[in-house]
């Protein structure tokens, strides 16, 4: 019986997938490419085809790429039907239909929700509509922002240093304009690789001329008579002035659409199984619609079947693909999702990048190079293994490290390397911030309870 | 031509960048720029650096004649809350 449905899907089914970005284009190419012949709907919020994100807090910035102009390149043709510039507003789980926004309905017998994240906005509302404060997570937002700065930004004032804020730090830098940043915590990038590595990331800006405060929030915007920004207040009483404020607090789960459908969703995201189907709200896997993306969160065999939603790129196709596998196959060819966490990021020309879960890790060691010279291989543990790697300009090192974290290798590690270690080989620690603490938002949230732990230890998010 | 490149997979061979100098460009010594969106006269260079990628991080819409590029249909639709979200 089973079979014959979905031999009947895989023939004839009705398929939707909400949310018309990285993950939902590559899932709708991989059903086709999996030999899905039935009608195959995409349903987007912006007008937009699917485009691509990276660019636009690097290239586009740096006036090498236009913001207009970062479509994703598509793998085959699609024959699919685009329902774009209109949110998906309910779900109706019984019934098997999406609402959207302008009344419409669509009905599936399997969906894929991938509606990713937004930018997290200026809490207050007054200070945030004011002429010269952005964020940047869309296109519409790279637009209005490299306008501006076009048109002769001079200030600029990053509120947040996580990897985007820090990227449009570089890039403002870059172009000369006078860059202030401003970091609730010690360091920029503590929520993601912890504060050892944030301390060099400190010293990248402050030797670009960025005006790097850290241990401030920022208390209020201010703005003229005419309603453009003018100044920034900090917590530590000074004031900054800037013509260009550029929010960069983080992300929100784009999961309200979903309140009151029945579906395991909320702010921390919409939790799957590892084969990617989504949980109701009483933690009862669902057959019929699958997660994908920024917005899923998932159990990972690696790191102790812990819930990880990862912001990542690399995450957003591997996952994709899986649910889409999955979602027109027997149950007993289905696939777990066990991509190995990765990201990168550049700035201030130098190029960063991640393997594995760097906020597990307590304790960092240098196995390459020297944070002096930023330009190094680090290494996180926990427990007496690696669970993480990051590199500064030293990316060909990562599939190395990726293999000594599927491998459960030892940590510290124990090999002599030929290269000078002014830090000497010991292991540090990571200094990550207190999980408890809110923060301007990590690329990988942790959550429940790791199975290897004998007392269980619930450390919230909080983001 | 539409241009990806998997950043993860790139390691900064810059063999596109040498190749492809009018889309592909070094930022210091690792990390790497694109135009995401290349002229056609440069589809020659693209295919070239496409081709000689190390570890075939380049994925270009386009490049042979013939690629379909669907219409896409356009909904504008209602206005709505941005309590929505998507």
């Amino acid at each position: 019986m089973a079979a014959d449905y979905v031999d009947w899907l895989r023939r004839e089914g009705r398929i939707v997938i909400v949310g018309a970005s990285l993950a939902g284009l590559r899932a709708a190419e991989t059903l086709r490419e999996e030999g899905f012949t039935g009608s195959l709907t995409l349903i987007g919020d912006e007008p937009y085809d699917p485009y691509d994100r990276p660019p636009l807090s690097k290239s586009v910035l740096l006036g090498k790429a236009s913001p207009r102009h970062t479509e994703l390149p598509r793998r085959r043709h699609l024959d699919a039907e685009w329902r774009l510039g209109v949110p998906a507003a309910g779900l109706d789980l019984t019934g098997k239909r999406v609402l959207l926004a302008d009344g419409e309905e669509v009905e599936y017998d399997r969906l894929l929700i991938a509606t990713g994240v937004r930018a997290r906005p200026w809490p207050v509302a007054e200070e945030a509509e004011l002429d010269g404060v952005f964020v940047l997570r869309t296109r519409d937002d790279a637009v209005a922002l490299t306008e501006r700065l076009r048109a002769g930004a001079k200030r600029v004032v990053v509120i947040g240093a996580g990897f985007a804020g820090s990227e449009v730090a570089s890039a403002c830098r870059e172009m000369g304009m006078e860059v202030t940043v401003a970091e609730r915590a010690g360091a920029p990038l503590v929520g993601a690789l912890g504060g050892v590595v944030g301390a060099v990331a400190a010293d990248l800006q402050l030797e670009n001329g960025v005006d790097l405060r850290t241990h401030v929030t920022v208390t209020a915007l201010e703005g003229d008579p005419m309603g453009r920004v003018r100044s920034v207040h900090l917590s530590d009483e000074s004031v900054v002035e800037a013509d260009v404020v550029v929010v960069s607090l983080g992300s929100l789960r784009n999961t309200e659409w979903l309140t009151g459908s029945g579906l395991g969703a909320g702010p921390r995201g919409i939790a799957s199984d590892a084969g990617c189907r989504a949980f109701d709200f009483r933690g009862i896997v669902t057959d019929d619609v699958f997660v994908a993306g920024d917005v899923a969160r998932s159990p990972h065999a690696l790191f102790g079947y812990q819930f990880l939603s990862l912001e990542h790129w690399g995450n957003a196709v591997a996952q994709a693909e899986t649910a889409a596998h999955n979602m027109i196959c027997p149950a007993s060819d289905r696939r777990p999702h066990m991509w190995m966490p990765a990201f990168w990021s550049s700035q201030f020309g130098v190029n960063i990048k991640s393997v594995g879960v760097p906020p597990m890790g307590d304790e960092l060691m240098i196995i390459q190079g020297s944070t002096a010279e930023r330009r190094f291989v680090g290494v996180y543990g926990y427990k007496g293994r690696i669970v993480a790697g990051v590199t500064f300009d030293n990316a060909r090192w990562l599939e190395y490290c990726q293999r000594q974290i599927e491998q459960g290798a030892p940590f510290p590690v124990e090999y002599p390397t030929m290269d000078r270690r002014p830090e000497g080989r010991k292991a540090v620690p990571a200094d990550f911030p207190d999980p408890a603490l809110p923060t301007h938002g990590p690329t990988v949230t942790l959550s429940g309870y790791s199975p290897a732990d004998r007392r269980l230890v619930f450390t919230p998010g909080h983001h | 031509m539409r241009i990806v490149v998997d950043l993860n997979k790139c390691q900064g061979y810059a063999q596109c960048a040498f190749l492809a100098p009018d889309v592909f460009t070094m930022h210091g010594e690792e990390a790497l720029l694109y135009n995401p969106l290349a002229a056609e006269e440069h589809r020659d260079a693209v295919a070239r650096a496409a081709a000689a990628c190390p570890v075939q991080a380049i994925t270009v819409e386009g490049l042979h004649e013939g690629a379909p590029v669907e219409p896409v249909q356009v909904f504008t639709g209602a206005p709505w809350e941005p309590r929505d979200g998507r």
